[in-house]
């Protein structure tokens, strides 16, 4: 790159730093880690731009979470990608953005809210894009211009996200020349000339960030040689499904699950299963429900309005003791509510959704790469216990990307409990002290039975008689009462007299809260709920052993969590409750706050 | 006792008593069901029954197949998960009008199109049954004798055979309860054609219909061959009274039922997500001397 570039561009820097001031306590982000956003319009690339970025940060050693916030519109709405790259794991968002890169402000205020900025945030913005926003400059955050397509225009076919690509990863750190080495292993030798302009317009965006004002930059990466992945919660859960060993899967698109669908499609294909795109959730389930009872390890995945379509169908897996798996990727509601963003609000559905009693599994992974230990979990205590799976993943684990150590792997999924052959009179659901019965395949010979819906007797002949009935209730409710579910029931981190409880992707925000407090000498332990149905009293008590005041985080408006704790556990007399719906991230520092108050009190 | 030897219809009925009415229909569709099921000759445990709810639908239990006995209207989603899971099993699902054609419409129209290899047992009485004698879509407008409906449904009736016909259906045969060793013939037909195959079943419900009785000296066997092509189905059918039993549409669609290899294992696809590391770190370490 010849200088001249440098000297055009130069002089389009200008900064207005008038209300910059050093980070005070509190404020400094965590130690190591860098938090940026490219944003625009749906189709300028902010998106691509950050994914390259996440894999450069990645091949360079680092750990990151890139979560995505998009409009509703199919084409051309508002889309960022939101990055926090770090030397350490990450699961959750910092408090605020380090530097927000505009390619436009055309959808601005559709995700303002979504973008915190603080007085030391950088933002860079494009004069040919119009004014900055008036929050953005509310916010105090420095602002520097980077002409993006007026460099784009410098080279044939260059785009602006590259620029910004350039731009962003020189400021963080990043060699230009690991970027240019990413992108050539994606476009392959097919892309020359997709690579060469992209490799140009990069450049330029790197050259043109030597002028701008420093963001903070990424310390030196772990050099441990230790294995990483990249990979999006939606996808691990699909890993986490095939590992259990699912062999089935019925599919009916919805956001934000459909990439869990999309990607067991091909991979169901060359490992012996089948994928099949059944017309509604009501044949999903059942379809689901049918390639269970023929043997086959079964899951379906669908958000809320989905899951409603499907309950009475749980209730006749339950009844006929099939198991399956549900997951069920959140987003906003009730009804179709804001289907491209994250919200904690079908544990009321599936914990209490289903008609009867009816004792099922719900569990909820709580980070990105435990989506694939859950997923996997959830087949497995499915196959064992003969009962539907509801896991409650969400949109800000399905949709977002993380730089993660490889999770630890989970023993093989046991085959189901199956009858001895040619029994003179097989009884599929007898009365067992475990209350799990040998469970008969079509194709086992002798052992032929209906799996049925109604209430039955012992051997599955229909029965509306009391003493079948409670036989049949005592002996599912026993299932799941009686099993040891481990250790994996929740993530229960730190020693103290207040607890953080937490589920599912706020657990992200509320870990790196509980860090931060035991660092400025708060004493907080953590408790992550993996496990949701059956609840855990005696666990819970035993965590709960010496906790004077309790937190509880969730992402909802209602306090569906809270409510759900309150019904099945017994909580320190102070608690406190920190409730928000989506799509606004709960951020560590609110938490902080709230924890703050109590430091006091002591 | 492996099912290797000859077996009568008698050893496909199980020894539990069905809750019908006497004089039901039902009596004669499950009589022709296990006579087809012992001239099909396969072992009882290949094969799986699959219904949905209604008095018609219970018939799994009162066979000795492998069954299930599901939510109401779903027969044909689950059916045919259990035929993709397993493809060697015999798949029957089984019904009435309300289930199929009512609450499982949809799925009804999506079994035509999407062809799965197996057999649907409709049964229809143009009742519900079960829930004691309302209206169902294949009732004619002006029947009043239900509660809820009493000037009539005012609705026009759905023809199952032109839905069929409409919806891509692979085979439709229409049999009557009362002569169910034609009935048996057609269902082993039905199984035999590869694709989804529809039995449509006039079976009467002498409870809340019993003018159905009267069916016996309407129904009249098909004379022509089956219609091969839905175009020309239609057009011939048009004016059908509903009454014309035998093998009235077949075709020769292939059957759905994705391929699939086993050359792959979780793990080959957990090594997709691995980040490289290696190669690039060293142009990383170039890029930043
Ligand atoms: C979801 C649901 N809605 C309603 C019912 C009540 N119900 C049971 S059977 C039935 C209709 C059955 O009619 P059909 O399928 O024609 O069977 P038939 O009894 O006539 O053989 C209805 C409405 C139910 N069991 N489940
Ligand atoms: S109500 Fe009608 S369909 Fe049901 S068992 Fe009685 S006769 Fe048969
Ligand atoms: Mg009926």
């Amino acid at each position: 790159m010849d200088a001249d570039h440098i000297e055009q561009t130069a002089p389009h820097i200008a900064m207005t730093d008038a209300g910059w001031r050093a980070p005070g306590a509190g404020e400094q982000p965590a130690t190591g880690s860098v938090s940026l956003a490219v944003l625009g319009s749906g189709g300028a690339g902010s998106m691509r731009a950050g994914e390259i970025l996440l894999e450069v940060a990645a091949e360079a050693g680092f750990f990151g979470l890139m979560t995505r916030s998009m409009g509703p519109q199919i084409r051309g709405g508002e889309a960022a990608a939101l990055l926090r790259l770090s030397t350490a794991p990450v699961s959750s968002p910092d408090d605020h953005f380090d530097l927000l890169i505009a390619l436009d402000w055309g959808n601005f205020a559709g995700f303002a809210a979504e973008l915190p900025l603080a007085p030391g945030s950088l933002v860079l913005t494009d004069p040919a894009e119009g004014e900055v926003p008036a929050t953005v400059l509310a916010s105090g955050a420095r602002i520097a211009q980077l002409p993006l397509k007026e460099l784009a225009r410098k080279v044939a076919n260059g785009r602006t996200n590259m620029v910004a690509l350039g731009a962003a990863a020189a400021l963080i750190g990043l060699p230009a020349e690991l970027v240019v080495a990413v992108l050539a292993s994606q476009f392959g030798r097919k892309g020359e000339a997709v690579l060469a302009a992209s490799a140009a317009a990069l450049r330029l965006g790197a050259e043109a960030a030597t002028g701008l004002p420093a963001v903070p930059r990424l310390g030196a990466p772990r050099q441990d040689g230790a294995a990483r992945w990249n990979i999006s919660g939606n996808q691990a859960t699909g890993l986490g499904a095939l590992k259990g060993g699912v062999k089935f899967v019925a599919a009916y698109p919805i956001t934000p699950a459909t990439e869990v669908l999309e990607w067991l499609a091909p991979a169901l294909e060359k490992t012996g299963g089948r994928l099949v795109q059944a017309e509604d959730e009501l044949a999903a389930i059942n379809m689901t429900i049918g390639a269970s009872f023929a043997g086959t390890p079964s899951l379906t995945a669908t958000s809320g309005p989905g899951l409603a379509l499907m309950v009475e169908a749980l209730g006749l897996a339950v009844a006929s003791e099939t198991p399956l798996v549900v997951v069920d990727v959140m987003r906003g509601g009730p009804s179709t509510g804001i289907p491209t963003k994250s919200e904690q609000t079908d544990l009321n559905i599936a914990v209490y959704g289903l008609h009867g009693d009816a004792p099922h599994l719900v569990l909820a992974p709580n980070a990105v790469g435990d989506c694939l230990s859950t997923a996997h979990w959830a087949v497995s205590l499915a196959e064992t216990l003969q009962t539907p799976a509801i896991v409650l993943s969400d949109q800000a684990l399905g949709q977002s990307r993380a730089i993660l150590a490889p999770p630890a792997p989970l023993p093989a999924t046991a085959p189901r409990l199956t009858p001895v052959p040619d029994q003179v009179e097989y009884n599929r659901y007898a009365v067992t002290e475990s209350g799990v019965s040998p469970m008969a395949i079509p194709g086992m010979p002798g052992t032929a039975y209906v799996a049925d819906g109604l209430e039955h007797t012992e051997r599955g002949t229909p029965s509306a008689q009391a003493a079948a009935h409670q036989t049949q209730l005592d002996k599912r409710a026993r299932k799941l009462d009686g099993f040891d579910f481990g250790a994996r029931w929740a993530d229960l981190e730190g020693e103290g007299d207040i607890a953080l409880i937490t589920w599912g992707s706020v657990t992200g925000p509320a870990r790196e809260a509980a860090e931060r407090a035991r660092a400025r000498g708060q004493r907080v332990r953590l408790i992550s709920l993996r496990l949701l149905l059956p609840a855990q009293p005696e666990k819970m008590h035993a965590a709960l052993a010496g906790v004077r005041r309790a937190l509880v985080v969730e992402q909802s408006h209602g306090r569906q969590f809270h409510k759900y704790l309150r019904s099945f556990y017994d909580l320190p007399a102070e608690v406190a409750v920190i409730a928000r719906p989506g799509p606004l991230p709960i951020r560590p520092a609110e938490i902080l706050e709230r924890l703050a108050a109590w430091e006091s009190v002591r | 006792m492996n099912d290797m030897a000859v077996l009568t219809a008698s050893d496909f009925k199980s020894d539990t008593k069905p809750i019908w009415c006497p004089g039901c229909g039902d009596f004669s569709v499950l009589t022709a069901l296990t006579k087809a099921l012992a001239e099909l000759a396969r072992p009882r445990e290949q094969v799986a029954l699959i219904s949905g709810i209604g008095c018609s639908s219970r018939i799994p239990a009162y066979t000795r197949v492998y069954g299930l006995h599901g939510v109401h209207g779903r027969a044909l989603a689950v059916a045919a998960g259990v035929k993709l899971a397993n493809p060697d099993l015999t798949v029957i699902a089984a019904g009435g009008d309300g289930d199929g054609l009512s609450i499982g419409g949809n799925h009804f129209l999506h079994a035509c199109r999407r062809n799965v290899d197996m057999t649907y047992v409709l049964m229809d009485n143009q009742v519900y049954g079960m829930t004691k004698g309302q209206a169902s879509p294949t009732t004619a407008p002006e029947w009043c004798e239900s509660k809820l409906t009493p000037h009539g449904t005012g609705v026009s009736p759905v023809a199952p055979l032109h839905l069929a016909l409409a919806s891509g259906v692979n085979f439709f045969a229409r049999g009557f309860a009362g002569k169910p060793n034609e009935l048996a013939a057609l269902i082993l037909a039905g199984i035999a054609h590869p694709g989804f195959s529809v039995i449509h079943v006039l079976s009467p419900c002498v409870t809340f219909r019993p003018e159905q009785r009267g069916w016996k000296s309407v129904v009249h066997a098909s004379d022509a061959p089956p219609a091969s092509d839905p175009a020309e189905a239609l057009a011939r059918y048009a004016g059908d009274d509903g009454f014309t039993t035998g093998i009235l549409y077949q075709a020769d669609r292939a059957p759905f039922l994705p391929a699939h290899t086993s050359d792959l294992t979780a793990e080959d696809f957990a090594a997709g997500f691995a980040v490289r590391g290696g190669e690039m770190a060293a142009v990383a370490d170039r890029g930043q001397a």
